[in-house]
């Protein structure tokens, strides 16, 4: 029977024909837990009577939230964290390896066909290595803890199918941004979005990786990109697992078939409060910025940094009066940049460069924004008060947006640059 | 008990802003929901208040301090036109009850309210509004009072069983 990814993925872990809208207690291949969300899931696994965790090979632990330590609360939830992980054999990444949805990628722990969960809403990213990943909350973490399994609404999904060829500084982040607006932000609530394509499949992991993460802004349970050689490549290079094939038939019982083609997709901006919120960059061009974020799980990877030093080219300096922050997603990708030149130019031109972190995407930590500042942010979401006072206000856009928009010190369209 | 009515994609950013994450205590969250979109909530919000939504309530991120500082403040049950999915499954775990309306919109702020979940409506204003009942496998953990409750006396669970 012909059937969509999503249902391929749990009718194979399940070892029998599973159709979307069935509701399966579905076994766990993977649970990432952090700083922030996970301190909650260790308590609520106490709670429910858990002693030793399922499978603590199969638990992933990091933080990044809130590090280097910023208060003694996330001081005291980094000790507690790690004393569990030490109790239950857990292998912890601590503070050292970066963001959580890299860190899980980079180090091989998502797969083609496995079911991940993990409780931060952008763990949909490992779709980008064809896993079926969802973001959870801790009380099902907890439960995911004990039994290493979960009820699963096996969803609908709705194939995206994306061709042509993107013009120069055109890129993921506006592919994603304009499927965004034009989807909606509860678009697909309850749905997978299946990725395919030309362009798609052009696309390499970093790009794929920004796509993937950003399901959940338009209520996506999954954002999966058809396995491909590219994926394969990324995945055996991490982990001993042999290749096989996962597609959605042809006329797999789909929701809705989008088909969208990028050749004439300029720079996409989403504007405040709202992540459907989007525009062409033309819209906004010349708002003033106060700062400008270029990293997250969406967009810190070393790709998107050297997309933004190609812009930044040989200019000097930054605009005046432009606070710039640039966060590598990971210790890997930060060595990459550093090596590749790329951490030397930013802090030339005026950049502050920090460590492996979520940063100011979380609105906790730092670089936080004052009543009144605007912030152009390579991040995923520019809700109200999402990066410091309610005030603020948060544009969203791609790394070369973003380092166009810092030469200048407005938004600014990158292929004018 | 009265209504604290919101707009369409109140996220879960708003019900608790990203530097009160490292509070766990539902009462000590309360003391900060909707800080800084709507302050006069912590202050004024009292048991059996009822907080009504328009679509994709409570998107955004996972934090499930939302609906933890909602029940601190002494909400129950929040009713939407719709829920962003994991803030509903959130909800469920935790013991708040969502309740889908589809006419949330005829709903005022500040409105007398009362829930009749037997009876599958609500209350507002004198006008009856009926609310879908929450489905399937996630009613049993609402009747048991939340997910750890149901969860404290299993030993394991059948896995790829159906509900």
């Amino acid at each position: 029977m012909s059937a969509t990814i999503a249902e391929k993925i749990f009718s194979q872990r399940c070892g029998r024909t599973v159709r979307a809208g069935e509701v399966v207690m579905a076994p766990v291949d993977a649970a990432m837990i952090h700083d922030i969300t996970g301190p909650l899931a260790v308590r609520v696994f106490g709670e429910m009577g858990g002693e030793r965790v399922y499978d603590p090979e199969r638990i992933i632990m990091l933080f990044d939230h809130q590090v280097p330590a910023d208060s003694i609360p996330a001081a005291e939830n980094h000790v507690f964290m790690r004393q569990f992980a030490d109790e239950q054999g857990i292998h912890n990444y601590d503070l050292l390896e970066g963001v959580c949805h890299q860190v899980v990628m980079e180090k091989g722990r998502a797969a083609p066909g496995e079911i991940i969960v993990g409780t931060d809403s952008h763990t949909c990213t490992y779709g980008a290595a064809g896993a079926f990943a969802t973001g959870i909350g801790s009380t099902d973490m907890g439960f995911v803890l004990k039994f290493g399994a979960l009820y699963f609404r096996v969803p609908e999904s709705i194939l995206v199918e994306v061709d042509g060829k993107f013009g120069r500084r055109v890129g993921a982040k506006d592919l994603i941004l304009s499927l965004a607006g034009d989807i909606g932000a509860d678009g697909a609530t309850y749905m997978a979005l299946e990725f395919t394509g030309r362009a798609l499949h052009e696309m390499n992991m970093a790009g794929r990786m920004t796509c993937a993460n950003m399901a959940i802004e338009m209520g996506a349970k999954a954002g999966i990109v058809r396995p491909d050689a590219a994926t394969w490549e990324y995945v055996t290079a991490r982990r001993d697992i042999e290749p096989f094939d996962l597609a959605g038939d042809a006329d797999a019982g789909y929701r809705e078939r989008r088909h969208y083609d990028v050749t004439d997709l300029a720079p996409q901006v989403a504007v405040p409060h709202n992540v459907d919120n989007v525009v062409d960059v033309g819209d906004v061009a010349g708002t003033k910025v106060d700062q400008v974020f270029i990293g997250s799980c969406t967009n810190g990877r070393y790709e998107d940094l050297a997309e933004a030093a190609e812009v930044l080219g040989t200019a000097d300096a930054f605009a005046d009066g432009v606070r710039v922050i640039v966060i590598p997603a990971s210790r890997t990708e930060y060595l990459k940049a550093l090596r590749g030149g790329l951490i030397e130019r930013f802090v030339e031109a005026g950049a502050l460069v920090e460590a492996p972190c979520c940063g100011p995407c979380m609105g906790g930590a730092f670089g936080l924004l004052a009543p009144g500042e605007v912030s152009l942010s390579t991040s995923n979401r520019n809700f109200r008060g999402r990066q410091g006072s309610t005030q603020a206000l948060v544009y969203l856009a791609s790394p070369a947006t973003a380092a166009a928009s810092a030469l200048y010190g407005e938004i600014t369209d990158p292929r004018e640059v | 008990m009265r209504v604290w009515k919101f707009g369409d994609d109140i996220d879960t950013d708003a019900i608790i802003p990203g530097r009160f994450l490292t509070i766990y205590d539902p009462a000590e969250l309360a003391k900060h929901a909707f800080e800084g979109t709507r302050d006069e909530f912590a202050k004024g919000a009292r048991e059996g208040d009822v907080v009504v939504g328009g679509t994709n309530f409570g998107c955004g991120s996972s934090r499930e301090h939302a609906p933890l500082a909602l029940l601190g403040a002494g909400i129950g049950v929040v009713v939407a036109k719709s829920f962003a999915r994991i803030f509903y499954r959130n909800a469920v775990n935790t013991g708040l009850l969502p309740l889908v309306c589809p006419e949330a919109d005829s709903i005022r702020d500040g409105d007398a309210v009362s829930v009749d979940i037997s009876g599958g409506y609500i209350e507002a204003n004198g006008k009856r509004l009926a609310v879908e009942p929450v489905p399937g496998f996630l009613k049993r953990i609402v009747d048991a009072g939340g997910l750890v409750a149901y969860a404290k006396n299993l030993d394991e669970v059948e896995t790829c069983s159906t509900e």
